[in-house]
């Protein structure tokens, strides 16, 4: 293989793909910059306070955990253990079947997404319903999502009117506006027929046992109007201390994701519904879901569990950029992703092993991050794991960096390598021997060599300072 | 499960006995996060706050009266408690549904429910379980009037969030429903309200339908 896989998925985009990916994302980091600048004298500050908050979460989680199992049980919710994925499955297929229903609405859940959960509903017989009109899209083209908050960043409209019309959902018209409204009419008596209602969490206050969900469709909101069983599925790093906290993490996750002070729907569930509400989940079932998070707490990579799912990081990212969600062949994608995909994986460290390498470390990731997450270094450690444990895998299309390796740690040949560089630019490089640097310089250029620059300067002027 | 939640202690416990010490937690003041720009609290911050989330704001029933009007809608739902004083003020050419049918859904053309509280940081309704009669009133119809006595204002969501009782179902409104998930155009109205409306009742008059 001559190509990273990141890299060979890339190439196959279609220049359409690759431009809504391209726009979709950066208008993102737009937005989330002017909100934060707009609102806040030193954004970072909150962003480090966030990020202690988050560690101090996951470094006593156990104590939290059960504190939150206990809260949620006193609130009338029942609270479900889940060692692995399979299990959580399991658990909500035991839900959905005691409920006697057919459908099932679902809002956008990543931790559903790790157990395939509308899939496998669908394949034991079920109608799941994807209610976020992204998520939606993606069931229908039986496809996967490429974002965590923007599902379908790479469908143009087109895309998705021909994805309409083929389902029946009206004859092909790619008027963002026409689509949402069919999606609308269509879904609607959906949230009424279901019995059964999926939603993840994106915090649970260990004090109040509080859910928190993040919408901007309201479609969590028709979910819990109308149906009579509520599921929460949830990664047990989800937990936070209390509902103070709340104010603190929910501002930086909106600002973080979309940009806005505010999504339109927070809704906040400690339980099912009050005894004078004729709507809503008369059951609430909270699964718990470990699946490798328990291994990775108290480690040097536990810090990527703080991540709150905001996706400011693949928006930031050059190579998420270029290549898409699905290039990085699991749930999560982009730099978090690289990191997060390899240590949850049932024994698939070595399959995505590669992931680490598909960053440039430029260092965007941690800058945006607003629990303040070192993602670049987490790669780095990743990296060198992979070399440690010699998983040949993550080396697969990577140019061999021996000699690299052996100059920079031998200064005076790095020095005369500095003069002689500018050979560089002489040399056809898309001829070179190497077939891993071949292909990347198959799409790639070098700037002209100005190696040398710096160390002259720093001579020049560390020479003029010494002589006063 | 029981089993699995066992397994899954004694692994944390495992892993966290790893660390040297543990991240002590960060003291900080609960509305940290409030942009200094954005404190305060009034009834005309509020309003202006509202307007910005795309809530239209609706000072008195009579204004409500000519919107409903406007938007050529006769017939929705509305709390059984605010039912009575509204409907003598909207006029006969509106009719107030006191329960919301299920098999109707697509007659309600408005819902008219009750607002517990008001964020004036984020122009935000707080609408708590036990006051609202009906969530599906409050999220199906096209046009969602949320009644707000004025004087229930906190002035930061996190004032608003550290204060909430053990209500078990709470939803924070700002603005109306909206996707950008085609091509990131934004569009109103995917699921929940495509119109969002808070109506000021001053029930110094009327402390009955006091919401």
């Amino acid at each position: 293989m001559n190509r990273q896989a990141l890299d060979a998925y890339a190439q196959g985009l279609d220049d359409a793909v690759l431009e809504a990916i391209d726009v979709g994302a950066r208008s993102g980091v737009d937005k989330r910059l002017e909100t934060l600048t707009e609102d806040y004298d030193d954004p970072d500050a909150l962003r480090r306070l966030a990020g202690l908050l988050r560690q101090h979460t996951l470094d006593h989680l156990d104590g939290y955990l059960s504190q939150v199992e206990k809260r949620l049980i006193e609130n009338g919710a029942r609270v479900h253990f889940a060692a692995t994925t399979d299990r959580a499955l399991e658990i909500v297929l035991d839900i959905v079947r005691a409920s006697g229903t057919r459908v099932v609405t679902k809002s956008k859940s990543m931790a559903s997404e790790e157990l395939d959960l509308a899939r496998r509903l669908a394949s034991e017989g079920f109608e799941p319903l994807e209610t976020d009109l992204g998520e939606f899209v993606v069931q229908l083209d039986d496809d996967h999502p490429s974002h965590i908050v923007k599902p379908i960043i790479h469908k143009t409209r087109r895309d998705v009117a021909r994805s309409f019309e083929r389902n029946g959902l009206g004859d092909y018209n790619d008027d963002p506006e026409t689509i949402t409204r069919r999606a609308r009419a269509f879904m609607r008596r959906k949230f009424l027929e279901a019995r059964v209602t999926i939603t993840g969490a994106n915090f649970i206050s260990a004090q109040s046992g509080r859910v928190a969900l993040v919408t901007n469709e309201g479609n969590a909101r028709f979910g819990l109007a109308g149906a009579d069983v509520h599921i929460v599925l949830a990664g047990i790093e989800k937990v936070i201390p209390g509902d103070r906290d709340l104010a603190l993490l929910l501002s930086l996750l909106i600002r973080s994701a979309t940009g806005q002070r505010m999504t339109s729907y927070v809704e906040l569930v400690a339980g099912p519904r009050s005894p004078t509400q004729p709507s809503g989940p008369r059951e609430m079932h909270v699964i718990l879901m470990d699946a490798n998070r328990s291994s990775i707490v108290g480690g040097d990579m536990a810090p990527i569990l703080r991540c709150i799912r905001c996706g400011a990081c693949m928006n930031s990212c050059p190579v998420y950029r270029q290549s898409s969600g699905h290039a990085y062949r699991g749930v999560y994608p982009g730099p978090m992703g690289a990191v997060l995909g390899p240590l949850l994986a049932d024994g698939g460290q070595d399959q995505l092993a590669d992931l680490a390498r598909a960053s440039t470390l430029c260092g965007a990731c941690g800058d945006v991050c607003p629990v303040d997450i070192p993602i670049p270094d987490l790669i780095a450690r990743l990296r060198a794991r992979s070399v440690k444990n010699q998983l040949t895998e993550a080396g697969h299309g990577v140019p061999p960096m021996g000699i690299y390796s052996f100059l920079a740690r031998h200064p005076r040949l790095w020095r005369l390598v500095m003069r002689l560089g500018w050979i560089i630019d002489w040399i056809p490089l898309r001829r070179f021997p190497v077939p891993t640097a071949r292909a990347w310089f198959d799409s790639r250029t070098l700037p002209r060599w100005r190696g040398g620059r710096f160390r002259r300067w720093f001579r020049r002027t560390e020479r003029q300072r010494s002589r006063g | 499960m029981a089993d699995d939640r066992a397994l899954i202690f004694a692994r944390l416990r495992e892993s966290l006995e790893r660390l040297d010490c543990r991240t002590p937690y960060p003291e900080f003041a609960a509305d940290v996060a409030t942009p200094p720009a954005r404190r305060g609290n009034s009834r005309a911050l509020f309003s202006q706050r509202l307007r910005a989330a795309n809530t239209q704001v609706v000072e008195s029933v009579s204004a409500l009266a000519g919107l409903l009007e406007d938007r050529g809608v006769r017939c929705g739902y509305c709390d059984p408690v605010l039912a009575p004083r509204l409907s003598t003020a909207l006029g006969p050419q509106i009719e107030l549904l006191p329960t919301f049918d299920r098999s109707r859904i697509d007659d309600y053309r408005f819902g008219i429910t009750r607002a517990s509280a008001g964020i004036v940081e984020t122009g935000t309704l707080v609408l708590k379980d036990r006051d609202t009669s009906d969530r599906l009133g409050a999220v199906a119809p096209w046009i969602h009037v949320a009644c707000l006595d004025p004087r229930d204002l906190y002035s930061t969501l996190a004032e608003a969030i550290t204060e909430l009782d053990d209500d078990p179902n709470v939803i924070l409104i700002s603005g109306h429903s909206q996707t950008a998930d085609v091509e990131g155009i934004m569009i109103h109205g995917v699921h929940g309200p495509g119109e969002q409306v808070c109506l000021f009742l001053n029930q110094e008059e009327d402390p009955e339908t006091r919401p």
